[in-house]
């Protein structure tokens, strides 16, 4: 007989472990990734189901490991900065900048105005597609491939904005211990205006083919409701966070970079639900274009935008330890640091929030759930496989 | 939940109406952006091989290596970059860090080719389309990842040194060198520049990590003239080292005093070891100069017996009775000395080899008492212009000349005088000169005309400049003409017409004049400092026949040996003049000598 309450199951023995029997033929295990269009990288989810219901999850990461963390410590300074790019692929930006940072802190170099003021225009870019990427997912997960259509059609002009500031479309390579690499092209605030333009018009038609949709509403509204008493245990941070009504935003509590001179409030939701936190990003995508701009208006056009390094062959970093963080459109991301006077790294670490969103706090999401809410669930709690797994 | 709901998605079908906003690609051309980092180009006229882009890559794509039609010579390796697009991430590193500018990226971005090989190119020898593109990553900030400026040296300014023969250049502090040594990329073009081919950027990094044991041990296995090479080398390697093409070049020579100032001499053995156990083998060496010492050294080393004969009261040759103490102080060359002599080499000062009553030794003897005897003279004798009154005595050499101030002689510098010349010897004397006029008449008065044009002077740069701090006037392209006389027979100056050419077409020496631009040098002393050569009356009328000869100058093979089995030559008598070259003469000459007593040693 089915129970509406489901904290009962699945049932537990008294040693607290799941009361599951595989072969009563009540339970299938169910794979699902590590190729899946509901992952937005590779992992994949061991499911355990009863029926269509979900009683246990376990995640399994590693598909896209590549060592990031142990390849930095054979690499001098400088020879670092391209490959931590890689650790996250939609939002580059945050581990040069965080890396950037901690160096920058342990060697005792101070950066340019401008430089400041660039890395904060590339961050605020660098959300906005990385949100742009998750609302595609995010409706893609319940079946609205149009949004993600629409998405990374704009998504697409920013790369453009990207090429022509920085360079290179995807890993930009750009922010770099010392500074960043050049200027603002000429025109470029004039281009910017345009493409943010177009991501306004094509979010309009966001909020009213997705967020104004009976169908997803039905599919996101009250499902994978996180507790805010969980937040802190959990270590949850960024939108998850910000949709339980916790004010989490590192911009905002311990404002970096030129954070302080512009003019931002922390987006919260209250319901906790998928819809919440779809929502939560919709609007802090609209205020990263409105930092845009403000940035754009307010940042010095002239100056040095990088300092003088020494020489990048054999750079010490006398001994220490440091740890940066930034909110990245996921949460807070940061990068423990640790020299020991040598040209190289002790060690760098990557903490990015996927690691804790992805694994404990979905495994113990998911129970209960619908298996047809899993990709939608993973989807919504916004989370980047490569990151977990440096 | 509304009605809306159900209603506004249906917005969507708008896009029907709208034109689809994909870029048929590959088929229309889409430019990269300006600045794109895309394939790599290199400006063959630039790039000098210096492997600073192999360095860098974290990738490990960039590979060294020789290229068609391109060779070694100086400061170029004669290798090219090879970028493997199966490594490369375009990360542009290499063009950041590039010495010259030669590597930029261009915004090309696609290449389809069916072989998998060519992506493994040479930018710049394998020609491609975008080989000149103007768009693309050119380094878009100046050069900020590798200092370019030199730290600069402090010297004594000219007003404090003019009257004193106080050494001028003060030499780096720690912290002063570790910043100059910071600028070094290790590239090794000067290592093929040195001629005796020092371990340049081994012992820059020895400064960097301030371990100055090792750098002794480095500085030594191929020069123990360190204290005068640290201040008075030509320094050839800083002309070819890579970060003058976009900067400074490195003070190698600085950094190399700088080593051995850090370290007291009587720890130097202790550090570099002591000689092998001895082999009972002697060896004389004639002429105790750098040359001399250098293959001393290196025989003494390897435990046979060397016995230097010196005609003068002190060891150095041309270092010490040629070069002024404000370049080099006696006691940084007597400290070199020491280091030498405690290695065990014996050395017999005011002794006097030759043929004539006055000499204290014979050749013959010298010949039948070693197994092997080195000639080490050097030049002493200065030459002449041979223009009309040269042979007046208040016209003379600037060797004669220095090498009395070094001895501590009186010299009695006139109120005015002309130096002829325009090299570090001319320079030398004409400073040393305006020293005495200072100390015996309170203002200089010196005039130094020299044949080249300021451009191609043969003295060092920061000679002239220091020349013309001490206030001595510099006239350049001036051919000497005649000296002048007054009624009385005494010496009033110097007569010259300004020079049109030095060389002829054959490139030999034949000066051409123009004689109408003739001027007068007044000056009761002319110094004629345009060059030196060998006295060879030591060798006496029999082996002076024996001997082949080549151009006023004994002939040797290539590893310093003369016609006759016993006797090598060595130094500026053969070679150079130049300190470091005559070095690298002695280890050459030192390694012949070795071999040949080694074989001699197998045969019995």
């Amino acid at each position: 007989m089915y129970q509406p309450d489901r904290s009962q199951y699945p049932q537990k023995r008294v040693d607290g472990t799941l009361d599951i029997d595989l072969k009563s033929g009540k339970y299938l295990k169910l794979w699902q990734g590590p190729q899946h269009p509901g992952v937005t990288g590779n992992m994949s989810i061991e499911l355990t189901v009863c029926g269509d219901e979900v009683v246990d999850a376990k995640t399994h990461v590693g598909y896209l490991h590549r060592g990031f963390e142990k390849l930095m410590e054979r690499r001098t300074f400088m020879q670092v900065f391209p490959i931590v790019c890689r650790v996250c692929v939609p939002e580059p930006d945050f581990n040069e900048y965080c890396y950037a940072a901690a160096v920058e802190e342990l060697a005792g170099i101070e950066i340019p105005e401008s430089a400041r003021w660039i890395r904060t225009l590339i961050l605020e870019m660098g959300r906005i597609n990385s949100y742009l990427m998750y609302l595609g997912g995010q409706a893609g997960a319940f079946g609205q491939g149009v949004i993600g259509q629409w998405t990374t059609y704009v998504r697409d002009l920013m790369l453009d904005r990207f090429e022509e500031l920085t360079g290179a479309r995807i890993y930009h390579m750009f922010i770099l211990p010392g500074g960043v690499r050049g200027h603002l092209p000429e025109g470029f605030s004039g281009r910017m205006e345009e493409t943010l333009r177009e991501i306004e018009s094509v979010m309009d038609d966001v909020e009213k083919v997705m967020f104004q949709n009976a169908v997803f509403k039905k599919r996101s509204i009250g499902v994978s409701v996180i507790d805010p008493a969980l937040l802190d245990s959990y270590g949850i941070t960024g939108p998850n966070a910000r949709a339980a009504g916790v004010a989490r935003d590192v911009r905002t509590e311990q404002p970096y970079l030129v954070y302080p001179e512009l003019e931002l409030e922390a987006v919260i939701g209250h319901d906790s639900d998928i819809f919440t936190r779809a929502e939560v990003r919709r609007r802090d995508l609209l205020m990263s274009i409105d930092l845009v701009r403000q940035i754009l208006a307010k940042m010095p056009l002239e100056g040095a935008v990088m300092t003088k390094l020494p020489n990048v062959l054999h750079w010490k970093i006398p001994r220490g330890e440091t740890f940066i963080r930034g909110e990245c459109s996921r949460g807070e991301y940061g990068y423990y640091v640790v020299t020991d006077g040598s040209g190289y790294p002790r060690r760098v670490n990557v903490r990015g929030p996927s690691y804790t969103h992805s694994i404990a706090l979905f495994e113990r999401l998911i129970i209960n759930a619908n298996i047809s809410d899993v990709a939608g669930t993973l989807v919504s709690l916004h989370t980047y496989p490569p990151e977990v797994e440096r | 939940m509304s009605v809306r709901d159900v209603i506004s998605p249906l917005t969507a079908w708008k896009n029907l109406f709208r034109d689809p906003v994909t870029i048929v690609d590959p088929l229309n051309e889409r430019p990269g952006a300006e600045r794109y980092r895309g394939f790599h180009m290199n400006d063959m006229e630039k790039c000098i091989g210096c492997g600073t882009c192999e360095t860098i890559c974290q990738n490990g794509a960039i590979d060294m290596l020789p290229a068609d039609g391109i060779s070694a010579k100086q400061g170029d390796s004669g290798l090219r970059p090879r970028i493997d697009y199966g490594r490369c991430c375009w990360c542009a590193l290499c063009v950041d860090v590039c010495m010259t500018g030669s590597l930029t990226m261009s915004n090309e971005y696609t290449w389809v080719e069916k072989d998998p090989e060519v992506f493994r190119f040479m930018p710049g020898v394998d020609k491609k389309d975008w080989d000149d593109a103007e768009l693309g990553y050119q380094r878009l900030m100046e050069k900020q990842m590798i200092p370019a400026e030199r730290v600069s040296m402090r010297e004594i300014e000219p007003d404090t040194r003019i009257d004193s023969y106080c050494e001028i250049v003060e030499g780096y502090s720690v912290a002063e060198a570790k910043i100059e040594a910071d600028r070094c990329v290790s590239c090794g073009l000067c290592v093929a520049t040195c001629p005796t081919h020092m371990a340049i950027p081994e012992y820059i990094a020895a400064v960097r990590d301030g371990d100055y044991k090792q750098g002794i041990k480095l500085l030594y296995e191929t020069n123990p003239f360190s204290e005068v090479c640290g201040r008075i080398c030509t320094h050839l390697c800083e002309t070819t080292c890579a970060a003058r093409h976009e900067g400074d070049p490195i003070a190698i020579r600085w950094l190399k005093r700088h080593i051995i100032d850090q370290v007291p001499t009587e720890e130097i053995l202790d550090i570099i070891g002591g000689p092998e156990p001895s082999t009972g083998k002697t060896i004389a060496i004639i002429g105790a100069g750098p040359a001399g010492l250098t293959t001393a050294f290196d025989l003494a080393r390897k435990g046979h017996a060397v016995t230097v004969y010196e005609a003068k009261a002190a060891a150095g040759g041309m270092t010490r009775y040629g070069i002024p103490e404000y370049r080099l102080p006696y006691e940084a060359l007597d400290r070199d000395v020491k280091v030498i002599t405690s290695m065990g080499v014996k050395i017999e000062y005011n002794t006097r080899v030759g043929p004539g009553k006055d000499a204290d030794i014979s050749m013959q003897t010298l010949k039948n008492e070693n197994d092997a005897v080195l000639l080490s003279v050097g030049m002493q004798l200065g030459r002449s212009t041979r223009i009309p009154g040269s042979d007046h005595k208040m016209v003379t050499k600037a060797v004669d000349l220095l090498h009395q101030i070094t001895a501590g002689e009186q010299v009695d510098a006139p109120k005015s005088i002309v130096v002829i010349g325009g090299g570090n010897v001319a320079m030398d004397i004409a400073r040393s000169m305006a020293r005495l006029q200072l100390q015996q008449h309170g203002k200089i008065n010196l005039t130094l005309t020299a044949l080249e044009d300021i451009d191609h002077f043969l003295a060092d740069a920061e000679e002239i400049t220091e020349s013309r701090e001490e206030q001595v006037e510099i006239l350049d392209a001036r051919g000497p003409q005649s000296i002048e006389f007054d009624d009385e027979g005494n010496v009033t100056g110097l007569k010259t017409w300004k020079v049109l050419s030095i060389f002829d077409q054959e490139h030999r020496f034949a000066p051409m004049y123009d004689e109408s631009d003739e001027m007068f040098h007044p000056g009761e002393m002319v110094i004629e400092a345009i060059g030196q050569m060998m006295d060879g009356s030591l060798l006496g009328d029999e082996l002076t026949e024996a001997l082949e000869w080549n151009r006023g100058r004994i002939q040797i093979d290539g590893s310093g040996r003369t016609s006759e089995q016993w006797l090598w030559s060595a130094g500026d008598c053969v070679k150079g003049p130049d300190v470091v070259t005559a070095v690298a003469d002695g280890h050459r000459v030192a390694t012949s000598i070795d071999n040949y007593i080694n074989q001699q040693v197998k045969q019995l």
